[in-house]
């Protein structure tokens, strides 16, 4: 029976790992819906972007308050999985604390003594993080697409952050002979006083449940991930990594249309050839995006990865002068539709059954894409590099050129472009009048 | 104004150093048309040898692309590819960054390779090649804000040339709090210039001629003719012609240089 607690916890870290694995890989499925494009390009490049930006977090400190704060709790989060090996290694082998024989008592100090500042300024910040959220009036947590879901997740993970410091402080207040040793226990010591009239068993038995609890805590969080927006601590770092390299200016050409213009533009070109013996069935290309799978695994990569901060929102200009265009709820229709089509999979056996709906229309509006200025205030802004414009982009051209539904004057503008040469209705032959007046 | 083309060119059997691209704005647009002139006026003082397509020149497409028109797009790109190439075009200078951008980004792909310019880092070259001197004396002291481009600055991160030339001028440049790369849009990209915009509750180029009021200038500076279109717009709208101009960066050189 000794070895129960042990059995416990392995099939507890079984099942919380998992599990994890399981939507890890439906993730990965659902973002390979999204059409191929190459980002295997400049290695080097790449790799100093995602170290610059998700590991140094280099976009983070542009706004110094919540980059301070970010910063805190992500350190936290990364110095503290030392501790969780420890606790993982203690579970499985029944040891207790195995890393103060391995390493020493000095360097454990040290080490445990780091983590319990960092869990007290974690604990601080993520209290700071509430407040922003729900105290004070920052536009940014209040647009319409923070209603509901988007803003309790935000809070859950604040409380979830907030169990778990605190936890680990109680693990440790509570651990009479690590009290008693005086290493490494900087902030636990002045807890520890609180549980001073209870019986050493007592003690033991909380010290036992805030361990368990802690580790049981993380298992718990880390499936939360999946159905939050929190999946960024994952994903910002492959997200970053095959972000675009190209000047923000730089629509890509898309190449069917290049190859159909080409076409068109061939004198010698026959309109009415038969295609080549032998040649693929042609499956007319369509033009632009209406749904998740028009659009490219970078692109679908960048939904999964929105923590919806709303940066890229509160500095888009249509959004500030009151327009219905948010590039964050652009990523998080994006998000939520993608999310829909894969319990669509789920539910029927691995292939998608049409169910009527869309991310154009559905999710997205029209007037959301037409109030966009194609600015590169949303791109530049986005902390982890996404792209809410290129999004935007697609599904004008879908609107365009698959349903000619552009806003009248547009079309008029293209008309004239047709015909004109400039998008008003003056005459080429006019071009250098400028020069004689 | 002499202001020879490419077919000229060709007939005498010479290459200019540059091609003009004017742009559509430039070339028609009344307020744009004096930002042409002011650009060749300079042109001619530092002995530029160059030439433009005139009645051959066309759009480049850049507004259908960003309307989401992409076919367009390529056709004018393909045939603005075509004349160009055929005229064996390297170097291409334009006040326009919309044309700028797309130039120097997304024409390579479909055969179109140009050394590519924007007017004030064309200006820019001419100043440190010693071929051109701006005069600091006639607008000295003025307080001149600069309003940044979206398709010149976080499109393309050209930020210091135009600032240099303002600099040159010995005005006293003031930035605004949303400036480099956190500029406002003026509202015009992304094919907005030519329709009305989405319901909200104000237009784009007003927010950001308060951005540029907040600076108490006497002259915002801009360096792209839709810009300067929005801009003088939003000072009508705000009711500060009187005290506050819009100029483009070539119009204050030529200014500066009595031209
Ligand atoms: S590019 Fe479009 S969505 Fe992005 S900030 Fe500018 S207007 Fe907003
Ligand atoms: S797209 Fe980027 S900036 Fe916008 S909400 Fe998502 S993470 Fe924040």
């Amino acid at each position: 029976m000794q070895y129960l607690p042990n059995i416990l916890f392995a099939l507890t870290l079984a099942v919380g790992i998992g599990y994890f694995v399981m939507n890890v890989r439906k993730l990965s499925r659902n973002i390979k819906l999204g059409k191929d494009v190459d980002r295997t390009d400049n290695k080097s490049e790449r790799l100093k972007n995602m170290l610059m930006i998700a590991v140094g977090q280099s976009k983070m400190v542009k706004r110094p308050l919540s980059g301070l704060l970010h910063i805190i709790v992500y350190i936290g989060f990364i110095i503290i999985n030392i501790e969780v090996l420890e606790i993982i290694i203690d579970g499985l082998l029944g040891t207790h604390r195995v890393f103060q024989g391995i390493i020493g008592d000095g360097f454990y100090a040290f080490l445990i003594g780091t983590f319990e500042i960092l869990a007290a300024l974690v604990f601080v910040a993520v209290v700071v993080f509430w407040l922003r959220r729900n105290v004070s009036n920052i536009k940014r947590f209040l647009s319409r697409e923070m209603k509901g879901w988007p803003k309790s997740d935000a809070n859950y993970i604040i409380y979830f952050e907030m169990v778990l410091m605190t936890l680990f402080i109680v693990m440790n207040a509570t651990d009479v002979p690590f009290q008693q040793a005086g290493i490494g226990n900087p902030i636990s010591q002045f807890v520890a006083p609180l549980f001073d009239g209870f019986t050493p068993e007592t003690i033991h038995t909380i010290e036992r449940t805030a361990w368990w609890l802690h580790i049981v805590g993380i298992l718990i969080f880390l499936n939360y991930l999946y159905y939050s927006k929190h999946l960024h601590i994952l994903l910002a770092f492959p997200n970053t990594y095959f972000a675009n390299l190209k000047p923000k200016g730089q629509f890509n050409n898309l190449e069917s249309v290049t190859n159909e213009v080409k076409l068109m533009m061939d004198p010698d070109a026959d309109p009415y050839a038969m295609p080549a013996e032998g040649a693929e069935e042609a499956v007319p290309e369509k033009f632009g995006a209406s749904d998740v799978a028009d659009l490219s695994w970078v692109q679908l990569l960048n939904a999964y990865t929105c923590t919806e901060c709303g940066r890229c929102t509160s500095a888009c200009p249509a959004n500030l002068t009151g327009k219905k265009l948010s590039p964050r709820k652009i990523m998080m229709d994006t998000r939520d539709r993608l999310e829909e089509v894969g319990r669509n999979i789920d539910a029927n056996k691995g292939a998608f059954v049409d169910d009527g709906k869309q991310l154009l229309g559905d999710y997205i509006l029209e007037e959301e894409l037409w109030a966009c200025t194609s600015c590169n205030a949303c791109v530049e802004e986005c902390p982890v590099n996404i792209d809410p414009l290129s999004i935007i982009m697609d599904m004008r051209r879908y609107l365009v050129m698959e349903k000619s539904a552009a806003p009248q004057e547009l079309n008029m503008m293209m008309t004239n472009i047709e015909n004109n040469g400039a998008p008003w209705a003056y005459n080429q032959q006019d071009r250098l009048n400028w020069a004689n007046e | 104004m002499n202001v020879p083309t490419m077919a000229d060119m060709m007939a005498q059997g010479k290459q200019p150093e540059v091609l003009f691209w004017v742009g559509a704005a430039g070339s028609y647009d009344d307020r744009a048309k004096k930002i042409t002139r002011a650009f060749v006026k300079i042109l001619h003082q530092a002995n530029v040898d160059f030439a433009v397509l005139g009645v051959e020149e066309s759009s480049t497409g850049d507004a259908a692309k960003r309307a989401g028109n992409e076919f367009l797009f390529q056709m004018q790109a393909m045939m603005n590819i075509e004349v160009l190439n055929g005229y064996e075009v390297k170097k291409i200078v334009t006040c326009d960054p919309h044309s700028f951008n797309t130039f120097k980004n997304e024409y390579p792909s479909l055969g179109g390779k140009y050394e590519v310019y924007h007017h004030t880092q064309f200006i820019q070259n001419l100043i440190s090649e010693g071929r051109l001197k701006i005069d600091d004396t006639n607008l000295k002291g003025k307080r001149v804000t600069f309003h940044d481009p979206c398709y010149l600055g976080r499109a393309n991160e050209v930020y210091e040339s135009p600032r240099d030339l303002i600099r040159r001028l010995g005005v006293n440049l003031t930035e605004m709090k949303r400036s480099r790369e956190t500029a406002l849009c003026c509202g015009a990209g992304g094919a907005q210039m030519f329709k009305d915009a989405e319901k909200g509750d104000k237009e784009v180029n007003v927010l950001r001629t308060e951005d540029a009021l907040k600076t108490n200038p006497q002259i915002i500076a801009t360096g792209c003719p839709y810009c300067n279109t929005m801009m003088t717009d939003g000072i009508k709208f705000k009711e500060r012609e009187d005290n506050v101009i819009v100029r483009d960066i070539a119009e204050l050189i030529a200014e500066a240089n009595n031209l």
